[in-house]
């Protein structure tokens, strides 16, 4: 079966992005495919590189980004919610003017049309939030 | 095909649990996950709300979610079934939608 | 698009608005989706009826009020906003506190009908039980 996964929090703070891996991890190994996860409101700090957990902390950015190198995942971060909150790739930090990115690798920012196609290519949408 | 539900608040944070079983159809699931599973344990006041619904919805509790929150499974209330991440995956597929209660 | 390949799309609003960015963020995506022309619906349940209150005003908080924007809409082809009965009842308000949304009947002369759609809590778990995909917020 073919999933989209939807988080809508930060990691962290809630539990959500956390939870939402491990579905994805869950789902992957069971054969199925992940056709997108999308990144809304606060979940779009999922995305970037300059989080640092203490060392005996997982850290989600990092296990995100080797699911999606692992599996070729998609991840979609919002680019509104993103702006709102900083999170940045080098066109956009262009674009805005601001002195540098911090997207993390295997993430990438667009539009919500990203969350829409997910709903309608997915045979389940399954979302993790507050 | 009906409907998994899925409730992470605790019922005694917020009105999301019962909310989502005023929501939940006869035939559907209702998965807790996170600190939903706080609504999984017998004895609380909460219990029978919870237990009047299994009489027409299956109820899961996501273990490791329980585990975390130091309740074991004979901590569950009877009736309630326990699933891992692997299990939930299984019940997203055995229905044709996903409601998250947040 | 031909009627197979539509997905009806549920947006279920819990929250009031301001408090937290899901109502404002819930509407972004709603607008966005229009463009998709998928069969889409919105549930207002608990707090989230208070998004539809008439007379928001936000000048001395210092935010947006978004509020306009539910009046639109019916331009964008987003016609159906469900409102739970109970949740208003609970909360001791009335149809009469929400802002009158209406849209334009193309079929009809153009005239305009109502948006808002009161529902009790059994039709809308049927509601939700009618779905293809469902976004919370």
């Amino acid at each position: 079966m073919r999933f989209g996964i939807v988080v809508n929090e930060g990691p962290y703070t809630h539990q959500a992005s956390d939870s939402a891996y491990r579905f994805a991890v869950a789902a992957l190994e069971k054969g199925h495919e992940i056709f997108r996860v999308f990144f809304y409101h606060d979940g779009v700090n999922n995305g970037t590189r300059y989080t640092v957990p203490p060392q005996d902390d997982r850290n989600l950015q990092k296990l995100w980004s080797e699911l999606a190198e692992k599996h070729g995942l998609d991840l979609v971060v919002c680019i509104a919610a993103a702006q709102r909150r900083g999170i940045l790739d080098a066109n956009e930090a262009k674009r805005q003017g601001k002195d540098g990115d911090n997207i993390a690798p295997g993430f990438r920012i667009s539009g919500l049309g990203q969350l829409i196609e997910a709903g309608i290519q997915a045979d389940r949408l399954v979302t993790f939030g507050d | 095909m009906g409907t998994l539900h899925t409730i992470n608040k605790s019922p005694f944070e917020r009105n999301s649990f019962a909310t989502c079983l005023a929501h939940a159809s006869a035939g559907d699931v209702i998965l807790m996950i996170e600190d939903g599973v706080v609504g999984a344990r017998k004895g609380s006041s909460f219990a029978p709300a919870l237990a009047a619904k299994l009489a027409s919805c299956a109820i899961y509790a996501l273990g490791p979610d329980l585990a975390a929150r130091g309740m074991k499974p004979e901590d569950v209330l009877e009736g309630v079934k326990l699933v891992d991440y692997a299990g939930f995956v299984d019940l997203t597929t055995e229905k044709a939608r996903v409601c998250a209660w947040l | 698009m031909s009627d197979e390949n539509r997905k009806k799309f549920l947006y279920i609003n819990r929250k009031a608005p301001y408090g937290t960015i899901y109502a404002l963020e819930s509407l972004e995506v709603v607008l966005i989706g229009a463009a998709f022309e998928q069969d889409v619906s919105l549930a207002f349940i608990d707090d989230g009826v208070y998004q539809l209150m008439a007379n928001q005003d936000t000048a001395a908080v210092g935010m947006k009020n978004f509020s306009k924007t539910y009046r639109a809409l019916g331009d964008y082809e987003v016609r159906k906003l469900y409102v739970e009965k109970e949740s208003l009842a609970e909360r001791g308000l009335t149809a009469e506190n929400l802002m009158p949304i209406v849209y334009e009947d193309e079929d009809d002369d153009y005239a305009e009908k109502p948006s808002l759609i009161f529902v009790d809590r059994a039709e809308m778990a049927a509601l939700i039980r009618s779905q293809d995909v469902i976004l919370s917020f």
